[in-house]
């Protein structure tokens, strides 16, 4: 008996169709204003979400099958790197202030926008963006956890991995992501989408995820390397929702190409200076190098970049206002970063030190305009100074730009020698920046950053110490009280790498496991 | 016999993360769920105001009426975390493509009577959009917790309301051609039986204390529905009259709800036994919304059951109640 129906096959477009934007409906019992309050006060107007273009069209059933392979193999990678003391075959101990660096500063933000996407995942009216950010919300909090299970071995045996929250809520340098991902989180779906998703997933993210996957690559680095292969395609398809994103966006309505514009001139340049931090850790942290700052800023950021808007010309839009500003910095950023972490090396949460001669002189081969100039005299009358047992290092507080939060340490553009320094008064306060772009965010949302929460500024207001502190108490010393309120273990977290304890345990553990 | 190979052993400085360790009495060796999920949420010196609901830090409890000394005692006994979800998905996902393959190899849905099928896609079509509200529900639930004990399971929660969601649509492409989707969703916007179950659901999209939507979504409505549709529906009433098909093509559901009944006892156990406040909040909210959905689910019962309409939910109710009572809410 021939039971077989003759149905209709169904295309994959039109399938995946039914399985997503044929699950929503128009709401009556409710006005829709009252169940999507969020999509309408950015000022974007989509006429039709039927014309969004779903992304990648993956459904839950194939999302497990293939998130659960990848999951498999990734754990038994981490089972066996902790089996083994993995963390013995990387390069050198001072790898580890990359990994610190990636711990305390990046993985927190995938934390954050967990709760960004979901955000987004319900309250964008159309369904099938809403599915595509829903995907891109679980995933995070799986590069969240798998960062977290990879890193868990790693803070078993060296310092500055231990305290991530608490660091995150509290350290200077750590307010620079926080307050760019809490920027991105507080602003409105539309906004944390082209933040997010374009200007970071899209533009950004190979400067940013694929530097320290790759420094994981060269430097012996099994866990994180295992991770970042197995994220490639998770952030694959994040990247593809970005430029679906922001193609959607600009081609439902002529009025929405301004505010896209300002949200990309915003975030680029938000974005540039949080990778500041990247580029130290590119120059100055892998003790073997994939390839300079410079180099890849030039590649993914000149090249790729400049062929996407070249592509996003034909719908107005224009390369972001700080390009030029954030292309000669190239040049700078890494070194004036690590200087400015060198000298502040008694407050930050991970090891820094004195390149070899051998690193200076990469560094002078791949700088020729700018290194020998300014950067290497520094760093060689600094590792001096330390030879003669006086390491630098600073005991006064900086001065912090009000929206990137950086000290004040970037360079006037076409004037390495002079400090950029920026003030605005906002009804009657003075606020500092180290930028005309910073300057310019505050000046177009300063009641946002009116908010800002300044660490040093915290500190001189007496906001930066634990609870049973008295700071009038005689042997009351302020800076150790600060470092406390960080949950640092004071000389072991901190300060200089040569002779730190991090230093001799790797070499002694991995002596053990080398030699009889 | 044991065979002991021998590796060089180093004595670690820690066990696990401080945050970790402030919330399991010190610093001992921690599971993947709790260094996943323990403490994780940033709690301080949150630098602005969302701009979406100024009224509130970004991160904030007073989100909801409920209050705890300590959020992160509200835990999944399940201790999902990415992983672990995902790799256990992935298994019972081989289950149900297994069975959506072996019913249409040898052509089970085809030999389903006309009745059978037809009750089958009548009750269970349109709930796909139920499934695609709890969804929209466990986002919201997941945008808007404090403390990442609530804010990972919600989003998993989430993923698996769309893949039933999504479940419920393959089953309704393979029992009729494509257009049954459309009638379904006529009968969720129009039709007079669906007609409570989705007021209820749109009434549930304005609820802001994230506590309620969990309680209203995950233990209320689900806790009423699923008992009643997968168990007696489809797993009894169908399979008795020769629609066991049907009880493969969603055998996922049923198991699925009794995963996910783990984690929301769990957590309103804990809130509940917090303070006498929580505990008659909870119940407020249980009754209230109990009684809502027991109004919403009466003609969708009256068109799956018939004249034992009455017995069915009965049964399912008692059933509820005594879960309730048993997490210390009074109903």
């Amino acid at each position: 008996m021939d039971m077989k129906a003759s149905k209709k096959k169904l295309g994959i477009k039109e399938r995946y169709a039914h399985m997503t934007r044929g699950l929503g409906w128009e709401p009556t019992y409710q006005p829709t204003e009252a169940v999507f309050p969020y999509d309408k006060y950015e000022g974007i107007k989509i006429h039709d979400w039927d014309k969004w273009v779903d992304p990648f069209r993956l459904t839950m059933d194939a999302y497990w099958k293939y998130q659960g392979e990848k999951d498999r193999k990734l754990y038994a990678v981490i089972e066996a790197f902790a089996q083994n003391n993995g963390h013995l075959n990387i390069t050198d101990a001072r790898y580890l202030s990359a990994i610190k660096l990636f711990w305390q500063g990046v993985s927190p933000l995938e934390n954050y926008v967990v709760q960004g996407f979901a955000r987004a995942g319900r309250h964008f009216r159309g369904e099938a963006s809403r599915v595509a950010c829903q995907m891109q919300a679980v995933d995070e909090l799986r590069h969240y956890q798998t960062q977290t299970h990879s890193i868990s071995n790693y803070n078993k045996y060296y310092n500055g991995f231990h305290s991530q929250r608490h660091m995150w809520d509290r350290v200077w340098y750590l307010s620079v992501p926080k307050s760019f991902g809490e920027d991105a989180l507080t602003s409105g779906p539309f906004e944390f989408l082209i933040a997010i998703s374009f200007s970071f997933e899209y533009v950004l993210t190979n400067l940013l995820f694929v530097p320290f996957m790759s420094g994981a690559a060269y430097n012996g680095d099994m866990s994180t390397v295992t991770f970042g292969f197995s994220a490639q395609s998770d952030e694959s398809r994040h990247m593809t929702l970005g430029i679906e994103a922001i193609k959607f966006l600009l081609e439902q309505d002529p009025a929405n190409v301004p505010i896209v514009q300002g949200w990309i001139d915003k975030w680029f340049w938000r974005g540039s200076k949080v990778l500041a931090l990247v580029g130290m850790m590119m120059d100055y942290m892998l003790p073997k190098r994939v390839m300079s700052w410079k180099e890849a800023w030039e590649i993914y950021a000149e090249e790729n970049g400049g062929a996407l808007f070249r592509d996003l010309a034909r719908y107005g839009i224009r390369p972001p206002k700080g390009w030029a500003d954030a292309c000669e910095a190239k040049n700078h950023i890494s070194h004036q970063v690590w200087l400015l972490f060198y000298e502040y090396g008694g407050a930050a949460a991970f090891h820094t030190w004195s390149p070899t001669n051998e690193e200076l002189d990469w560094l002078s081969a791949k700088y020729p305009e700018t290194f020998d100039k300014y950067y290497r005299p520094r760093l060689e009358f600094l590792r001096d100074k330390h030879a003669r047992g006086e390491r630098v290092y600073q005991g006064t507080l900086p001065t912090l730009c009000t929206t990137c939060q950086i000290p004040l340490c970037f360079t006037e553009p076409g004037d390495p020698t002079k400090i950029s320094h920026r003030e605005t008064v906002h009804k009657d306060e003075k606020y500092v920046f180290c930028s005309d772009h910073c300057q310019e965010i505050f000046g177009n949302e300063p009641e946002k950053f009116v908010q800002s929460w300044l660490p040093v500024n915290q500190i001189y207001q007496g906001n930066c110490f634990k609870p049973d502190v008295d700071p009038t108490a005689p042997d009351f010393d302020p800076l150790k009280a600060v470092l406390e309120y960080f949950n640092y273990n004071l000389g072991r977290d901190n300060g200089e790498f040569e002779g730190s304890e991090d230093q001799q345990n790797f070499a002694k553990w991995r002596g053990q496991a080398v030699n009889n | 016999m044991s065979v002991e190979i021998k590796a060089v052993e180093i004595k670690p400085l820690r066990n696990t993360f401080t945050n970790v360790a402030e919330l399991i009495g010190g610093d001992k060796p921690a599971s993947r769920y709790q260094e996943a999920t323990l403490g994780t949420q940033a709690q301080t010196n949150m630098h602005y105001r969302p701009t979406w609901e100024p009224g509130f830090e970004l991160f904030d409890p007073r989100r909801s009426a409920i209050q705890m000394r300590e959020w992160y005692d509200l835990r999944d006994p399940r201790q999902l975390y990415y992983s672990s979800w995902t790799i256990q998905r992935a298994k019972e996902q081989e289950t149900q493509e297994a069975n959506f393959d072996f019913v249409e190899s040898r052509c089970l849905h085809l030999s389903l009577s006309p009745e059978v099928k037809k009750l089958a896609i009548d009750v269970l079509l349109p709930l796909r959009h139920a499934a695609w509200g709890a969804n929209m529900n466990n986002n919201e639930l997941c945008s808007r917790a404090y403390s990442e004990v609530l804010i990972s399971p919600a989003i998993m929660q989430a993923m698996d309301n769309l893949g039933i969601a999504q479940y419920l649509t393959r089953l309704g492409l393979m029992l009729e051609e494509p257009e049954i989707l459309d009638t379904a969703k006529a009968q969720w916007m129009n039709g007079a039986a669906w007609q409570p179950l989705r007021h209820l659901t749109e009434d549930s999209f304005v609820i802001r204390d994230f506590m309620e939507i969990f309680l209203v979504q995950n233990f209320v409505v689900d806790g009423l529905l699923y008992p009643l549709i997968y168990d007696r529906f489809v797993d009894d009433s169908l399979t008795s009259r020769g629609g066991s098909a049907v009880a493969m093509l969603t055998s996922f559901m049923p198991l699925w709800f009794t995963q996910s009944s783990k984690w929301v006892d769990g957590v309103l156990k804990v809130a509940a036994a917090e303070s006498d406040e929580n505990k008659a909040l909870l119940s407020q909210w249980t009754s209230h919304w109990r009684d809502r959905t027991i109004t919403a689910l009466t003609p969708i019962a009256t068109m799956a059951f018939g004249d034992q309409q009455e017995i069915m939910l009965n049964e399912v109710i008692e059933q509820f109640n005594a879960r309730a009572r048993k997490l210390g809410i009074d109903v």
